[in-house]
């Protein structure tokens, strides 16, 4: 490949905005035979974010996979958000990440230093995260695309799921949304590189300090807001706790470019997609302007952990996360369940 | 005509954005998803123009006007 050839331009869709819609992927995998074990804490609901298994006691391993066509020109910085990304799984299970596998797949349209540079922000999110990639799998494809099976290690009570969220919850959000607007307009040119350096800044943020700090207090559930956009992951939180979730949407944390970007049209066919899935489970206020609604169904990569803490806890963890990170809010709270799985304030 | 067929987003936006730089008072583009339909529509009514849609078989004509 020559220097000039972009890595975006040999993908056919952008990082997570890549993922199968949740509707569809339930419909996959449907009647599908699984083998039960009471040790597999985690694993058969086929929506959270990684499976975890009973070691003894005192661990439990937990284990992800997570890979995607470059969402960023550069390789480097691609291979960093793959990584950040699939690590993200192991967090937001409240784990630590000691092992990891690459999943690759290369097209001969890349030159080998690209896919050494992909690689190597691979291995440097990994070393930042204290963990050991010891080895992988790479095979030929018409577009690259690259990402971690990532294994870590927990506590057995201390697994933090995607349900679990209690009435009187509070809920952070870790990182501002609109990221998949963005990267649609950037194809269009129309970001600033400022504000796309801000973005890759932020796709390439380990959600590690967001772990470390949430796990000291009582946390009830949390998930990694990705593909599923910030609606998504809400709703699956809110039905598999039996509860209801309120957004305040005045309080949402987004890159402030997304929204004229979503009122001209930029939005990736996995908002739509997003929408589709959750839109029948949402109470809306009719006031909320469309772009951002756009912003609250739209695709993140490496987003952001939502965290569902006990209401006790909550401002003094939120100063606590504000301290060390941009774009840190207080984005709503949980009820008993009322109309619709997710309120919209 | 734009033909943005066989084409995913952002790129039908990205062709009709190309087109509307010749500053005319009626364009016409055609598209074959839902999500084009959408975009499209958004970024015409954003330029300043009126859109009137068309189903024609499996694929959708959007008529511009200001």
């Amino acid at each position: 490949m020559s220097e000039d050839i972009k890595m975006t331009k040999l993908a056919s869709c952008a990082g997570c905005g890549a993922k199968v819609g949740a509707g569809m992927l339930v419909k996959l995998l449907n009647d599908l035979p699984v083998r039960h074990d009471e040790r597999l804490l985690v694993g058969y609901d086929k929506s959270d974010d990684a499976c975890v298994y009973v070691v003894n006691d005192d661990t439990a391993i937990v284990q992800t996979l997570d890979f995607f066509p470059p969402i960023v020109d550069d390789p480097r910085l691609f291979g960093q958000i793959a990584a950040c990304n699939a690590l993200s799984d192991i967090y937001a299970m409240g784990a630590e990440p000691k092992l990891a596998l690459n999943i690759m797949t290369i097209s001969n349209a890349m030159t080998r230093e690209a896919v050494q540079e992909v690689l190597r922000g691979g291995y440097e999110k990994a070393y930042e995260a204290d963990t050991i990639i010891a080895g992988g799998h790479t095979i030929e494809d018409l577009e690259p695309k690259y990402g971690l099976s990532v294994t870590g290690f927990v506590h057995p009570k201390r697994v933090l799921k995607n349900t679990g969220a209690k009435p009187s919850d509070m809920l952070i959000l870790t990182k501002p949304l609109g990221i998949g607007i963005l990267t649609t307009a950037a194809k269009a040119d129309l970001v600033d590189d400022a504000t796309m350096q801000k973005l890759y800044a932020q796709m390439a943020r380990l959600n590690r300090a967001a772990r470390d700090s949430m796990v000291k207090y009582e946390i009830h559930s949390c998930t990694d807001v990705t593909g599923f956009s910030l609606m998504g992951h809400s709703y699956e939180m809110a039905a598999g706790s039996g509860c209801s979730i309120h957004l305040q949407t005045d309080e949402i944390p987004y890159h402030h470019e997304a929204w004229d970007m979503a009122d001209m049209g930029f939005v990736p066919a996995g908002a739509y997609r997003n929408r589709d899935y959750v839109e029948h489970h949402v109470k809306w206020d009719k006031t909320i302007p469309r772009p951002m609604q756009d912003i609250l169904f739209d695709p993140q990569t490496s987003g952001g952990l939502l965290i569902a803490v006990a209401e006790q806890d909550a401002q003094t963890l939120l100063r606590e996360l504000q301290a060390q990170m941009d774009g840190v809010k207080i984005v709503g709270y949980v009820t008993e369940l009322k109309e619709q799985e997710l309120i919209m304030e | 005509m734009v033909d943005a067929r066989g084409r995913s987003c952002p790129e039908p936006v990205i062709m009709l954005k190309k087109a509307l730089e010749s500053n005319e008072n009626n364009y016409e583009i055609m598209v074959d998803n839902h999500v084009s339909v959408e975009n499209v529509t958004r970024f015409a009514e954003h330029s300043g123009y009126r859109v009137n849609l068309e189903e024609k078989g499996d694929d959708f004509l959007l008529t511009l006007t200001r």
